[in-house]
């Protein structure tokens, strides 16, 4: 346990059994929300972890969505992002700069019955307030012959400690019923 | 907020000889998230896979990006009778290597359930993986194989424990 979670955020220095804490989880009931926000985040732990699966209603056939992610409200371009990716053929890569949010491929659409992309996000450090927040995470959806991998990191330039984080949909307007995304708190 | 801690561990198993499968079952329900450790490898080549309830029907598919130390790609298949969840981040007979497998949302009933997975080894490259089981059915057994076009055994020493993360 002690060494799993430092591996897990590549930490050099093992953490205590106990400090892996869950905070909050938010699960999209029928009809869909436009975000998830998690709010008054505490800053009493060293990192924070978003796990979850998510769906969108992007209708368009055959393709994904994308995590968006903001800090503090703030929807100024104040954020970055690289992916790395693999869509069954071919591994690329992509960017944005001063962008409005952070992108984190992918999840799913409404293409695929039943279908969910998952995402695993570290947010670094978050409640330090001398220096800019850099995230990373694992994520993806496979559809049964479509789909996407992706190691994503993201970067908002600003020194504030993060106490609340949005989630939405990159293009579909809303989140499907039964994404769920649970934020855990790790101490140090 | 409500807070509480969580990352319980579930169960280990340490193979003492080459062994073909291991098999975590009647695995409880009151967990959000799996997290699958192994650390070791493969008697030779081969990737480690996973199947869940002892579905051994087409129902799975996966997604890999892998780096082999000279190139990057990507591959998939799909309708397949078992889950890749790795690819080039195998140990090939040794125990060089790690495959962290997060197995989200296992025991909802109403979605199909999608794990991602990272594995690394030194000897043959790196693999992140998304995989797709096609069942809505709570996991409660895990199976663990490897195969490279047939079975293969798992190396003597592998270390395979499963965690459970409790969401508030």
């Amino acid at each position: 346990m002690l060494n799993i979670v430092s591996s897990i955020l590549d930490i050099a220095t093992p953490v205590s059994a106990s400090s892996y804490e869950s905070i909050a989880t938010s699960t999209v009931g029928s009809g869909g929300v436009a975000s998830i926000t998690f709010s008054s985040i505490a800053a009493t732990y060293t990192h924070l972890q978003i796990r979850g699966i998510g769906r969108s209603n992007r209708a368009t056939p055959a393709d994904m969505d994308s995590l968006f992610i903001q800090f503090n409200s703030d929807t100024a371009a104040n954020y970055s992002d690289h992916a790395l990716r693999g869509d069954g053929a071919t591994a690329s890569a992509t960017s944005d700069v001063s962008y409005s949010q952070m992108e984190m491929y992918r999840i799913a659409n409404v293409y695929a019955a039943n279908v969910f992309g998952a995402q695993i996000v570290d947010i670094l450090d978050y409640a330090n307030t001398n220096k800019y927040k850099t995230i990373r995470s694992l994520g993806g959806v496979d559809n049964n012959g479509s789909g996407m991998v992706a190691l994503n990191s993201g970067n908002w330039r600003n020194t504030a400690a993060v106490t609340s984080i949005l989630l939405k949909p990159a293009v579909g307007t809303l989140f499907n019923q039964y994404t769920s995304f649970a934020l855990y708190g790790i101490k140090g | 907020m409500a807070a509480g801690s969580t990352y319980t561990p579930i169960a280990t198993n340490t193979l003492s000889s080459d062994t073909a499968t291991v098999t975590f079952s009647s695995i409880s329900a009151s967990y959000t998230d799996l997290v699958l450790i192994i650390n070791g490898g493969t008697a030779s080549t081969g990737n480690f896979y996973v199947r869940f309830n002892s579905d051994t029907g087409s129902n799975y598919s996966y997604t890999a990006l892998y780096g082999t130390g000279s190139a990057a790609g990507s591959t998939r298949e799909s309708s397949k009778t078992l889950l890749y969840i790795n690819y080039y981040g195998y140990g090939e007979n040794n125990l060089n290597a790690n495959t962290i497998v997060n197995i989200m949302n296992y025991s909802n009933t109403t979605t199909n359930k999608t794990l991602v997975a990272r594995a690394n080894n030194t000897g043959n490259g790196v693999n992140a993986n998304v995989g797709l089981w096609r069942s809505t059915a709570a996991i409660s057994t895990i199976l663990i194989g490897a195969d490279f076009g047939g079975a293969v055994n798992m190396k003597s020493g592998t270390t395979f424990t499963l965690y459970g993360i409790a969401a508030a």
